[in-house]
């Protein structure tokens, strides 16, 4: 039942949201993400005590066989997690700011929550499917009426290609369902399956190409650089932070599983499309100035490593990839909340203009540099273990790719670097002069992340442990 | 039986109070008629649930061909209590228009039920020659006129075809009756297979499938905006469960079948990709909405050819869902001025009820998951995968429905996003009412399919 209120609470938090007022909305955003984390801690606590007590199966189409069936295993549990965390973080960072009819705002926020957690639990392929889209709907009116200038062009284009992914998903999973003899979208049925190689062969096509639309892979990125853009930040920090792992999490738990010929026959163009993206992504990212412009390019590169580091199909880059998927999402949400904070304070974005910041606001640029640190995958950050697995399991499957894919590290470094001293660092001119240090919100959020990259650089088990049994089953296809 | 003989009646019983009542009076006459036509309709399902009966070899009733025309008259109803009052503001002729109402839904109960192809004929008739006397309703207006007229004489061209393929096949087969016309045996006669083709093409024209579609636009555009709302839908799923019930009855089996299913996959191609395409370009909502219904007639053309019960269920789900959701925006469209994309602009701050309703008809046609169309196209895409074959032909129209997003999402960005001051017409409590109740019904087929499901 755990699970089912994991799902329940930000659903319904969010439908009485709409009908609050003033500040109402913001706090019960706070109060209801406090609920959910303490949930998902407490389905932690129960994970390795009593796992079936997560499970939660009732009947929803007879007709069809399929079922609402959630489920918590390591890797959804630790993804319910992030997804708890990160919305907490969010509404904290952002407690301070007034948006326009803010009931909406805060609403939708809650919805797109549960739909996200909805996706992370399914453990039916209809029911996936339709979380899948459900967690769309929510996000993709919040970057259309609170985003920048060119909003609707772009989140509509962003939209557009997902919604044509999961339809494509959609066909893979009737056609999967056609070939049941069990008649049930149920996962456990859907791996018993054992296609034959022909027909694996182009499913594969159809689910890798809804997943890498999500994740974004080259060449299936282009809607992502321009969404984190004109997305609002809170909304942008949803998007790379969680919303991307909804690829990850898909080719994990269904495509491996499901089609396990298929992905053995694709494996070298999938890690090939990937490593092509974390080049080309650093490389643009390189010459960007526009600070979250470089942020999505980096985040391009480096969910390529991780979905490189899937198809490596080796225990520790699917442990890496684990590991660093529950990383990234605390990191990225760390550097958009100092991003945030840099907007509203000058209303810039394009980092030639910025500098200085660091004899203003000392504490804003520790947090920043120790972020960064932690994005690039510095020792004792939480970056480095889930890195350090991915290249060792790449390496293991194809030193070559693993070479190629480093350089990504080395690039990382380059921009991030550069980006830190061209904000933070110089001398400070008419526009930083006068800025002013953290507020507590905006403390309480990045102490919080901070805390979260150290604890996890140096003692990364727990989460390890936890999601140990995911790697363990999806090894076995 | 029931739905066929209590729609009739009622046409007649209108047509006499158009005479006696008040204008503002009749619409209450209709909703009351049709309601007993709904009941008199379901009342007949337990008799059978375990197996339906035939009526001189001329109509077959089964427990589908209730739930269909229950889902054309609870469609039907819902347009009354959303539009009812709209028929005032066409001309003087109220209970006529009402009327011809009534007997189209004869004609769909017919079509739903029939199983002779004499029958065939009378319900595709009793369903056109009402519709052309409603388009052109508008006396006074050219574009009225000439919409009748376009669609009188390609309707009747059409059913010249029509009769002359029913011809064929008798020659053929020697019989009328659907069930024994056995075409596809051994070897395909040439008579039968001409016969087949001849009919395909004439009910082709009626469900405006491309490349017979010339005449949707133009006559949806033209004809009273209160009677496009009720050709484009129920009237459009009448002509397809027509389709489905002579071509998966009659024409199914043996060498038969795999010829007429290439043509028609043909057909479902070209109508998905001009329909959604041309859909695109459309500056006013309401001849949007005419490139949409051909679009959407793409996709219930899968039920034609694939011949399985997920195709049976597909076509009644179909039917409902893009029923219900073309008549709610018809609705709201109704109550603006302005019929452009521009006119919508705004319209989420103005009227919030109507907004939010119109976006969940618009994600329902679209088929976004948790509304009705989302299990209609799921139906019918699953249908064709299960039939094999045709996965072309479903990658295709997964295509087409990306791009449909396109254009339903223009009024929802419209509403939503676009800064403006919509001139609608001031709506009543009970008009926002129905529109709700509008919405939950959307939402309750797209969380629960099984509530339609359970009966068939």
């Amino acid at each position: 039942m755990l699970t089912v209120l994991l799902i329940l609470i930000p659903f319904i938090a969010g439908l009485i949201a709409f009908g609050l007022k003033g500040s109402g909305p913001k706090v019960l955003a706070v109060i209801s993400s406090l609920a959910t984390v303490a949930t998902a801690i407490g389905a932690w606590c129960r994970l390795g005590t009593a796992p079936d007590s997560l499970s939660f199966a009732a009947n929803w189409i007879p007709q069809l066989g399929s079922q609402f069936r959630v489920g918590l295993d390591g890797m959804g549990m630790m993804l319910c997690l992030l997804t708890a965390i990160a919305f907490l973080l969010v509404f904290i960072s952002i407690y301070n700011r007034n948006y326009d009819s803010s009931n909406s705002f805060y609403g939708l926020m809650l919805l797109s929550q549960a739909g996200l957690t909805g996706v992370f639990t399914a453990y039916d392929a209809l029911q996936f499917y339709i979380f899948w889209e459900l967690a769309l709907i929510p996000v993709y009116f919040l970057c259309s009426l609170w985003g920048g200038d060119k909003r609707i062009a772009v989140t509509f284009k962003f939209f557009v290609y997902t919604f044509l992914g999961s339809l494509l998903m959609l066909v893979g999973i009737i056609y999967l369902y056609t070939q049941n003899p069990d008649h049930s979208f149920s996962w456990e049925s859907f791996t018993n399956l054992h296609l034959g190689a022909d027909q694996q062969n182009w499913l594969f096509w159809l689910f890798f190409v809804a997943f890498a639309i999500k994740m974004p892979v080259f060449p299936f990125h282009t809607w992502q650089p321009d969404t984190y853009e004109q997305s609002p930040t809170p909304v942008t920090m949803i998007l790379s932070g969680i919303m991307v792992k909804m690829g990850l999490f898909g080719v994990i738990r269904w495509l491996v599983p499901v089609l396990p010929e298929g992905v053995h026959m694709w494996t070298d163009a999938a890690i090939v499309l990937s490593i092509i993206g974390i080049i080309y992504a650093s490389c643009i990212a390189m010459v960007q100035s526009d600070l979250k412009r470089l942020i999505a390019y980096s985040s391009i590169a480096h969910i390529g490593l991780m979905s490189a580091a899937i198809f490596s199909h080796t225990e520790q880059g699917m442990q890496g990839v684990l590991l660093q998927m529950f990383n990234h999402g605390i990191n990225i949400i760390g550097l958009w909340i100092i991003v945030e904070i840099i907007q509203q304070r000058f209303n810039i974005k394009n980092m030639d203009e910025l500098g200085g910041i660091a004899q203003k606001a000392p504490r804003m640029a520790i947090f920043l540099v120790i972020i960064s640190l932690a994005n690039i995958g510095l020792p004792l950050t939480n970056g480095f273990v889930g890195e350090f697995l991915m290249f060792s399991g790449l390496f293991q499957y194809n030193h070559w790719f693993m070479a190629v894919a480093g350089l990504g590290i080395i690039l990382a470094a380059v921009y991030t670097l550069n980006m830190i001293q061209k904000v933070m660092f110089g001398n400070a001119n008419a526009l930083t002069e006068t800025t002013t240090d953290l507020q507590p919100s905006e403390m309480l959020a990045l102490s919080l992340v901070v805390a979260i990259i150290l604890i996890l650089g140096v003692y990364p088990k727990p989460i390890l442990d936890l999601v140990s049994n995911t790697t363990a089953v999806v090894l076995k296809f | 039986m029931n739905a066929l003989i209590s729609t009739a009646l009622s046409g007649v019983v209108l047509m006499f109070v158009g005479l006696f009542a008040r204008k503002q009076h009749i619409k209450f006459f209709a909703i009351a008629a049709i309601i007993i036509a709904f009941i008199a309709n379901l009342a007949q399902y337990p008799s059978v649930e375990l197996g339906g009966y035939t009526m001189y070899g001329m109509i077959e009733v089964t427990k589908f061909s209730i739930i269909f025309n229950a889902v054309a008259i609870g469609s039907t109803l819902l347009y009354f209590l959303l539009s009812g009052s709209e028929f005032e503001k066409v001309g003087e002729h109220v209970g006529d228009y009402f009327a011809l109402v009534f007997f189209i839904l004869a004609g769909i109960s017919l079509a739903a039920t029939f199983s002779n192809l004499l029958m065939l004929f009378l319900a595709i008739e009793i369903m056109s020659i009402p519709q052309y006397i409603l388009a052109g309703s508008d006396k006074k207006n050219l574009k009225s006129n000439e919409a009748a007229l376009k669609y009188f004489l390609m309707g009747c061209f059409s059913t010249g075809v029509l009769l002359m393929g029913i011809t064929l096949i008798y020659g053929s087969a020697g019989t009328f009756e659907i069930a024994s016309l056995g075409l596809g045996a051994e070897n395909v006669s040439p008579l039968a297979l001409c016969g087949t083709i001849l009919i395909a093409f004439a009910l082709a024209f009626k469900v405006s499938a491309v490349p017979f579609h010339f005449w949707t636009p133009d006559v949806y555009d033209g004809s009273p905006t209160v009677f496009t709302s009720f050709m484009a839908t129920v009237v459009k799923a009448g002509g397809f469960i027509a389709f489905v019930r002579l071509f998966h009855i009659g024409f199914a089996g043996g060498e038969i079948s795999s010829h007429w299913m290439l043509l028609l996959a043909v057909i479902t191609a070209l109508t998905l990709v001009l329909g959604n395409f041309t859909a695109v370009f459309q500056q006013s909502v309401k001849r949007m909405l005419a490139y949409s219904s051909i679009a959407q007639a793409g996709f219930m053309m899968f039920a034609v050819i694939a011949m399985n019960l997920a195709a049976a269920q597909g076509i009644v789900l179909y039917a409902a869902a893009y029923s219900i959701a073309t008549i709610g925006i018809f609705a709201v469209l109704l109550r603006l001025k302005d019929y452009t994309f521009e006119g919508f602009n705004g319209l989420a701050k103005k009227e919030p009820v109507l907004a939010f309703a119109v976006t969940v008809f618009l994600f329902s046609l679209a088929g976004i998951p948790v509304t009705a169309g989302f299990f209609a196209k799921y139906f019918v895409l699953a249908a064709a995968i299960q039939q094999g074959h045709l996965l072309w032909l479903v990658i295709l129209a997964v295509l087409c429905a990306a791009i449909s997003v396109y254009y339903y999402f223009r009024v929802i960005i419209a509403m939503y996003f676009k800064q403006g001051e919509p001139q609608v017409e001031p709506v009543s409590g009970g008009f926002k009412a129905g529109l709700i109740f509008t919405v939950i019904l959307v939402l309750a087929l797209g969380l629960f399919p099984n509530l339609l499901l359970c009966w068939l």
